[in-house]
């Protein structure tokens, strides 16, 4: 175990792909500035530089790394804008449980009184089809927020000016605490309902599980 | 990119595959630019994984697994299946293995050969055993390597086979993913770009990795698999199997001899290494015999290959999930799979080749040696380090996310699975308690939620000066390294001060240890080049002396009374020089057996021939082929 470097690169992962901070962005190009950044700053070509030399080149890689991980992702790439024109790149450390936003409160009453239900005993089958049933909804809901998110609400930020930012950014936040809320309804849904992803539930014929 | 004339060289570093079965060591052939393997004694590319412990000391490869049977409890077989891992981890497996695993805390620890040994130190004298054979090949020092790992291997493994590097005397430069490096061999001239499934069924690890090939990039999309499934898993089934058969067939003579094969190693070793090899023939064969001679009986019976897909069925299935998976994670379908390559010997089978061609709807192709193409990518990835290759780039990923634990023992994620490496995240903390000088970090990998169900890596203590409760600021920053392994640095933001980390592996070996294994390995080294000689020189004797009984069992009568004192006595200074310890005593005794048996044995096969073939003596008929 080493310390990391000192002077660790602290650009914006905008800045690293060398791209304004637009949520517009083409992702054949920034591939094939990753690939360009990646080949100028891998651990595998600096293997006989000396080793703070050495450190610096692993940090840089790791930041270019995760830039690419981010702006690849649409939805990462507004998390992160948010987190960015907030000034809080760091995460905090914060496991808790996404709450429901205000307004999805009242509609979400109903599920969360089935899934207490179902934590206290065995789902009869009408139970069963319903939360199968809203496990549909919500997701076409959750696919939709996200389309919100990357598409339109995105294309307002890099259309709005500086006076009109505070407003995007604000709707953003709601966008991803309702598309968090909604993941960890669906996940719990799933869990009541005893299903886990595809691939999981062809483990589960198995004998043996990794962990 | 540079130019070779501006090219900064590093010394020769070779590239191995430290493999649950056989490893290898390669190297990148400079006038030709192509990665080769370099052969052992005898021109024998692999080295079978095997150590055994003897009262002469360590011996390693074939001459260890030839003391598989006769010396169970002190020869250690697939030891990578225990690297970077704990006693409860192996419980179950460990009542199949002939050798002792001592219960206890952290890692596994084995009693083989008198003493205490751990996986790290079993990996080094394979290690070391491919670092002579590159030494001896170059005729000079090596003392770099980049070596193969599972690309499933968590952080505890890879540190693990890291330290089994140091205790060889090998700086590890860099630790590859086995199918990433498979995918560089092919790389090099038989891989089109587009994006690739690697399937990676070895001895004992199961990997399945899928990378996007590109403009010389070979970057990881996704990667998965399981460290507990192989080869060796294909073999216990089916001795099992034959274990039942022969309580039914051989009853009799099983109770006769109150004989109780399951609790008898030689006899399990015997049933493993049949079972081994049957498995191997019916690859290309429907159906074949097997014939295990017992104590008392022999047991001999067909088997077909549909009898033993049977068997193996359940084993292959368990790969498919973590191969539909990977495609997920990649966000793929079968579909976009250009190419699919088999890599590791288990592949070998054609049952797995029919499944892995069923998830992925592609034929899967395997045109370079499946045992050797993992050591030839190593190879490459070496001669990258070395500034020998500069438009390759690799571009790996970490297969397990990594988090750490919080309240409730809920897992925050900071580094998810399958995110490109070196890769890095920063998170901050703070004390709940006035005064507070001591922040613990318990950091976990896996994919599960809470962290007692994820892989335990180590806890970090963070030391900082007291404050009040709120007020410290630690930044902590998680690098995953080219390796794949955990750097962790803390830093207090109000002081600026670097926070002291203590830092205790779970399942690990701490600095101490290492040195501790170091300095004996050179004790133990001292003496492993002149033993293993003098055992191989006892062995032959052993040979020669069984082979010397024989003939003068069978054919005393047949010459005079001179020559058969002048063997025996020299069968008797053969038997004096062995008890030795001077090898070159045997070897001359040896050759002197040899020669006074030459006549003896000419009069055997003389004899032996003579009915079928009249009257011409059986040297002349020897000498016509």
């Amino acid at each position: 175990m080493v310390f990391l470097a000192e002077g660790t690169l602290r650009k914006s992962f905008f800045e690293v792909f060398g791209l304004p901070r637009k949520l517009a962005v083409d992702p054949a190009e920034l591939q094939r500035r990753f690939y360009a950044l990646a080949r100028e700053h891998h651990p595998d070509f600096h293997q006989s530089a000396p080793p703070t030399e050495r450190a610096r080149v692993e940090a840089t890689s790791a930041l270019v790394n995760a830039a690419y991980r981010t702006l690849r992702d649409p939805i990462a790439r507004v998390d992160y804008l948010v987190r960015l024109e907030e000034g809080r790149e760091t995460r905090e450390g914060d496991a808790g449980r996404p709450t429901a936003p205000p307004a999805l409160l009242q509609e979400m009453f109903e599920i969360q009184e089935a899934l207490a239900e179902a934590k206290t005993g065995a789902l009869d089958d009408a139970t069963r089809a319903t939360l199968a049933e809203q496990r549909v909804a919500l997701r076409t809901r959750l696919a939709g927020e996200e389309a919100r998110v990357t598409g339109p609400l995105s294309a307002r930020w890099d259309a709005a000016t500086p006076a009109e930012r505070p407003a995007v950014l604000a709707a953003f936040k709601e966008g991803l605490a309702t598309r968090a809320y909604l993941r960890t309804v669906i996940d719990d849904l799933t869990q009541a309902l005893g299903e886990d992803d595809v691939a999981e539930r062809e483990d589960k014929s198995v004998a043996h599980r990794r962990h | 990119m540079t130019s070779p004339s501006e090219r900064t060289r590093v010394s020769r570093i070779v590239g191995i595959d430290l493999g649950t079965t056989n490893s290898l060591v390669a190297y990148v052939d400079e006038a030709t630019g192509l990665p080769r393997v370099i052969p052992g004694a005898e021109d024998r590319p692999l080295l079978p994984s095997v150590v055994a412990f003897t009262p002469d000391g360590i011996v390693v490869g074939y001459a260890a697994r030839r003391q598989l049977a006769r010396r169970p409890a002190d020869t250690v077989y697939s030891v990578k299946r225990l690297m970077g891992r704990g006693f409860e981890d192996v419980k179950d497996e460990a009542r199949y293995l002939p050798f002792r695993i001592l219960p206890g805390e952290g890692l596994v620890k084995l009693a083989v050969g008198g003493r205490e040994v751990t996986p790290p130190e079993v990996s080094a004298a394979i290690l070391k055993a491919l670092k002579e054979r590159a030494e001896r090949h170059f005729g000079g020092a090596v003392d770099k390597a980049v070596v193969t790992v599972p690309a499933y291997f968590n952080d505890a493994q890879r540190q693990a086979t890291k330290d089994a590097g140091r205790i060889a005397g090998l700086d590890v430069v860099r630790i590859v993913n086995e199918p990433t490096a498979a995918s560089l061999a092919y790389g090099l001239h038989r891989l089109s770009e587009g994006i690739i499934a690697v399937y990676d069924l070895g001895g004992g690890t199961f990997d399945v990795s899928i990378l996007r090939v590109k403009d010389g990039v070979f970057e990881v999309l996704a990667t998965n698999g399981d460290t507990h499934l192989g080869g060796d898993d294909f073999d216990r089934v089916l001795a099992l199997w034959l274990l039942e058969d022969i309580a039914v067939r051989h009853h009799a003579e099983l109770d006769r001899d109150c004989v109780d094969l399951a609790h008898d190693p030689e006899a399990m070793q015997e049933l493993r290494l049949a079972a081994e090899a049957a498995k191997i023939r019916l690859s290309s064969e429907e159906r074949t015999t097997l014939t295990i001679p017992f104590a008392g009986f022999t047991y001999r019976r067909d088997i077909t290959r549909a009898e033993l897909e049977r068997l193996v069925e359940p084993l292959v299935v368990r790969t498919l999930g973590p191969a539909r998976r990977a495609l997920a994670d990649a966000g793929l379908t079968p579909a976009d799979i250009d190419q699919v390559v088999l890599v590791g010997g288990s592949t070998r089978v054609p049952l797995v080749r029919r499944r892995v061609q069923g998830v992925f709807g592609k034929t899967p192709h395997s045109q370079l040696n499946p045992d050797e193409v993992v050591a030839l990518g190593a190879a490459v990835q070496a001669h990258i380090l070395a500034g020998g290759i500069t438009d390759m780039l690799l571009l790996d990923v970490t297969p397990l996310s990594l988090g750490i634990e919080s309240l409730g023992g809920i897992v925050n994620v900071l580094i998810p699975r399958n995110t490109t490496i070196p890769t890095s995240a920063r998170e901050m903390f703070t004390t709940s308690v006035d005064g507070q000088t001591l922040v613990d970090l318990h950091v976990v990998q896996g994919e599960r939620e809470l962290a007692k169900d994820c892989r335990s890596l180590g806890r970090f203590e963070l030391r900082i000066d007291p404050m009040p409760a709120g007020m410290p600021k630690i930044e902590v920053t998680f690098l995953i390294d080219a390796n794949g392994i955990l750097q962790v640095g803390a830093k207090e933001q109000r002081s600026g001060k670097t926070a002291s980390i203590e830092v205790k592996p779970t399942y690990g070996l701490n600095e101490a240890e290492v040195e501790r294994m170091i300095e004996d390995s050179f004790t133990y080294a001292e003496a492993d080049v002149e033993t293993r000689m003098l055992i191989e020189a006892r062995n032959e004797a052993d040979t020669v002396l069984v082979h010397a009984a024989r003939a003068l069992r069978q054919g005393a009568h047949l010459v005079g009374a001179d020559e058969r004192t002048s063997i025996e006595s020299a069968v008797a200074a053969l038997r004096a020089a062995r008890a030795g310890d001077d090898r070159g005593r045997i070897h001359e005794a040896t050759t002197a057996v040899n020669r006074a048996t030459e006549h003896l044995a000419e009069v055997l096969m003389d004899a032996a021939l003579k009915g079928a073939l009249g009257s011409r003596r059986a040297a002349e008929i020897l000498k016509d082929q």
